[in-house]
């Protein structure tokens, strides 16, 4: 029997409700169901109203739901907050003191089952309870956590789970929520996007990451120190994010495939160092993940809003690429590939995420790390002529790009217009020319520009088109019309920039309906269609609230859109 | 060895007395005196009439944005610790745009020297004042007299118990040549700041005026000696001291990672079994 239990744990910061849910996550992987975890927090260390949210079953999940199966309140703020998304047949657990009389309440007295620091151990014991995994097996995810760092503390959890487990079966009411037939299978990773980004960098060959702090982008760079000295990686926190992007363009210009990653703020200062990159012919990976703006917006939530930001930023013209992964295995894919590129075609090259992609977890099939093809930067010096020119003029507007101090050969760059040594020019003819050879790079971008996917028929009654993060949400709602009967297809970008009409116009001219779903308030992405493929999309769903799109919102809204031109 | 005309020679955009050639003179004799080959070497620049001084010569050179060499000067050092990296530009451009990178590598202490060209006032942009410019001094965008009171980057650098703080005047060619050569080889950042006529664009500090204001500091003098240096760069007025002000190894910043003992980022391979054991972690 399919499941899918919509799981949500709701506290303040700092009430080790994180804790509760990766463990239970890790715990549901190992058992062998699908999860999908979505998180949502306040730009605050301690207090707010945080909730980890875990959608499990079978599966597979591609984004959280809004209607909650159980509940885990942490504090009574959780339970008024969330009360009215309960099920009819949802589970409440709450501790005595503020358990609400509802159906379906589980009033645990937690004071008396451990210290009120280990509140967290009770009540994961009590979820694997309802649930049906073993408390060995929750226990091993414990272990493996704790066991490491704080071994001592290990007996303590075991005993409050044990007699946790206990009091569960004798208080917690009849329910419909044990799961059953988890087959365990391969080991699987559980990653969120920021994760599958940091691996991907890592897998594609990155040496080198200057950042400064900003939500949500943060996690990718943490990620990356964590494992820098295993993969001879060098970081550093600049000052600014100004310097970290020079820094970036430095390091790359030296020969380590470098990357920046910040938010939409961060990425404003960076503007002018896009312009020098694409200006030296520097490669550097620019990460943005985006959050509601403008200006400091809403810090910890969510929205696809700086599409049109990142296509334009830098002044003066040049080329670019911009990949937008719509899911965890795309963000590990496309970060090798927008690495890959950047280095191909001597650019800066994007990759726009969101706090919903990033903050998102699901189980996915192992990577193999076997099968990688790292960047190798710079060219070999016996592929320069002498006198070296870094910017020579050739056809396709590549130019042999040396490495400074690996040869003898003198490399030069300029931020000025330059000659093809590299030195300052103020000469027209050689501006014009310069002009040229950059801008040709741009066909060595449209041939590896990966096409949208089509999922579904093309000529479907109804075409849902969509890019980066929604896709997820996007799939569940189709999937749900397909279930009344409805013909239904998704186009997804995963790469928003150059685009090529070529790829896509058809199957958008093919469609009865076309609905373009996007996470921001004024339509970028179905404006940018039209302004490169002369097509109007008549229908849009947006949404710019700061929450992640769902399946129900997408349906909600659906029947109002129109969706012929 | 390494010769003068290895360096090369080439036409300027500078005026005719301007402090820069001394300056780039200067640079290339310490460069020669340290035995370094051209390609051994990455000038690194903002943007200015100083910024330019790397297309002067020949050696690896990225002329970047106005303010920004210091981060890209560390981005490279780091990609390539075996590069002799030097940041070199005007006081507008470190000082000014690019004051915030200029404290940051000063606490980073990474092994690279910074040239800073001190003319103490914007001349690309045609006479404004800069950063280290006077109080009072009357440009057309400072009407009244420029109001702040100026900048002291040798002050500064001592206080932040840099390790090696110099400062260096143009008109004095070969001791700029040495200051420079001590820089180069100095374990650590090293900051020379240069002193520097603007013909054009400062009627004030002329030739005249530093050579009535400047002296050399004594042989005897001990540049470990950190409340001394202190002293030493609070004077600046009425006699102005050029020399070693402050010097002390610390340790280098680059030493945090293991992996830049083995060269040049480029060409290390990346760790399959590595990206494995990393990937086993998420199990």
């Amino acid at each position: 029997m399919p499941r899918d239990i919509q799981l949500l744990i709701g506290g303040e910061a700092g009430q080790g409700l994180v804790t509760i849910g990766q463990l239970l996550s890790k715990a549901l992987v190992r058992a062998g169901y699908e999860i999908f975890v979505s998180q949502s927090y306040h730009s605050r260390i301690r207090g707010g109203h945080n909730t980890f949210a875990i959608r499990l079953g079978t599966g597979p999940f591609f984004a959280p739901r809004e209607s909650i199966d159980i509940l885990v309140a942490l504090n009574a703020e959780t339970v008024a907050l969330h009360r009215d998304q309960l099920t009819g047949q949802a589970l409440l657990i709450a501790d005595a003191a503020f358990a609400p009389d509802l159906p379906g309440t589980i009033s645990v007295p937690f004071a008396e089952l451990c210290p009120e620091r280990l509140w967290n151990t009770a009540a994961l014991a009590l979820l694997g309870n309802i649930l049906g995994l073993s408390l060995e097996a929750l226990y091993q995810a414990v272990e493996a956590m704790l066991g490491k760092k704080h071994p001592e503390a290990l007996a303590e959890n075991r005993e409050i789970m044990e007699k946790s487990r206990v009091w569960a079966e004798a208080h917690v009411p009849e329910h419909d929520f044990a799961l059953t037939g988890g087959m365990p299978i391969a080991d699987r990773l559980l990653l969120n996007g920021n994760q599958a980004i940091a691996l991907g960098a890592l897998a594609g060959g990155l040496k080198f990451c200057a950042f400064y702090p900003m939500t949500p982008a943060t996690s990718i760079v943490l990620e990356l120190i964590a494992h820098a000295e295993t993969m001879g990686c060098v970081f550093e926190q600049a000052e600014d994010e100004i310097a970290a992007i020079n820094m970036a363009i430095g390091a790359a210009f030296a020969g380590a495939p470098s990357m920046v990653a910040t938010s939409g703020g961060g990425f404003a200062l960076m503007a002018e160092g896009v312009s020098l990159a694409a200006m030296t012919e520097t490669p550097v990976l620019i990460v943005v993940a985006q959050r509601p703006g403008p200006a400091t917006g809403m810090p910890t939530r969510t929205e696809q809003a700086d599409l049109e930001f990142v296509l334009h930023a830098g002044h003066g013209e040049f080329p670019r690429a911009i990949f937008a992964p719509g899911s965890i295995e795309a963000c590990y894919q496309l970060t090798q590939k927008a690495l890959a590129l950047a280095e191909q075609a001597q650019s800066p090259v994007f990759l726009l995420t969101d706090q919903f992609l990033a903050d998102s977890s699901r189980p996915i099939v192992p990577f193999d790390p076997m099968a990688i093809a790292p960047v190798r930067a710079g060219f070999e010096a016996d592929a320069a002529s002498t006198p070296y020119q870094r910017y020579r003029f050739t056809e396709n507007g590549l130019s042999p790009r040396l490495l400074p101090g690996l040869s003898e050969q003198l490399v030069v760059a300029d931020s000025d217009e330059h000659d093809e040594e590299g030195h300052i020019s103020e000469d027209h003819g050689v501006r014009v020319a310069m002009v040229e050879k950059r801008l040709r790079k741009i066909e060595l971008l449209k041939q590896e520009v990966i096409a949208p996917e089509l999922i579904g028929e093309k000529g479907a009654d109804l075409l849902f088109v969509c890019w980066g993060s929604s896709q997820g949400p996007v799939r569940e709602a189709a999937a749900m019309l397909r279930g009344q009967g409805s013909s239904v297809a998704i186009l997804h970008f995963s790469q928003v920039w150059p685009l090529i009409p070529a790829q896509f116009l058809d199957i958008l001219q093919a469609a009865g309906k076309v609905v373009c779903v996007e996470g921001n308030a004024t339509g970028q992405f179905a404006r940018l269609i039209q302004r490169e493929a002369c097509f109007a999309m008549p229908g849009r769903i947006a949404r710019y609230d700061g929450l992640p799109f769902t399946a129900r919102y997408i349906l909600e809204r659906l029947e109002a859109v129109e969706g012929k031109a | 060895m390494t010769s003068i005309e290895e360096y090369g020679k080439y036409e300027t955009a500078w005026c005719p007395g301007c402090g820069n050639f001394g300056i780039l003179n200067s640079l290339k004799h310490a460069l020669v005196a340290c035995e370094l080959s051209p390609h051994k070497v990455l000038l690194v620049s903002g943007i200015g009439q100083a910024a330019k001084a790397p297309h002067y010569l020949k050696a690896n050179v990225f002329n970047g944005l106005h303010g920004r060499s210091l981060p890209v000067a560390i981005g490279a050092k780091l990609a390539n610790p075996e590069l002799t990296v030097i940041a070199e530009s005007g006081d507008g451009c470190m000082y000014g745009e690019g004051g915030n990178h200029f404290l940051a590598a000063l606490r980073r202490n990474l092994n690279l020297t910074i040239l800073a060209h001190d003319n103490r006032v914007y001349a690309l942009t045609k006479g404004q004042a800069s950063p280290t410019s006077e109080q009072g001094f009357v440009t057309k965008a400072q009407p009244h007299g420029a109001f702040a009171a100026p900048f002291n980057p040798v002050a500064v650098a001592v206080t932040m118990g840099a390790s090696f703080v110099a400062r260096g005047y143009a008109g004095l060619p070969e001791h700029l040549a040495g200051l420079i050569a001590q820089a180069i080889k100095h374990r650590g950042t090293a900051l020379v700041d240069i002193l520097q006529p603007c013909v054009s664009f400062n009627k004030v500090n002329t030739y005249q005026w530093y050579k009535e204001h400047c002296y050399e500091l004594a042989d005897d003098y001990d540049p470990t000696d950190h409340a001394q240096a202190l002293r030493t760069a609070l004077e600046f007025g009425e006699r102005i001291p050029l020399g070693v002000i402050y010097a002390k190894e610390k340790p280098l910043f680059e030493e945090q990672f293991a992996v830049l003992k083995n060269g040049p980022l480029a060409r290390q391979e990346v760790s399959r079994e590595g990206l494995q054991q990393v990937m086993q972690g998420y199990l």
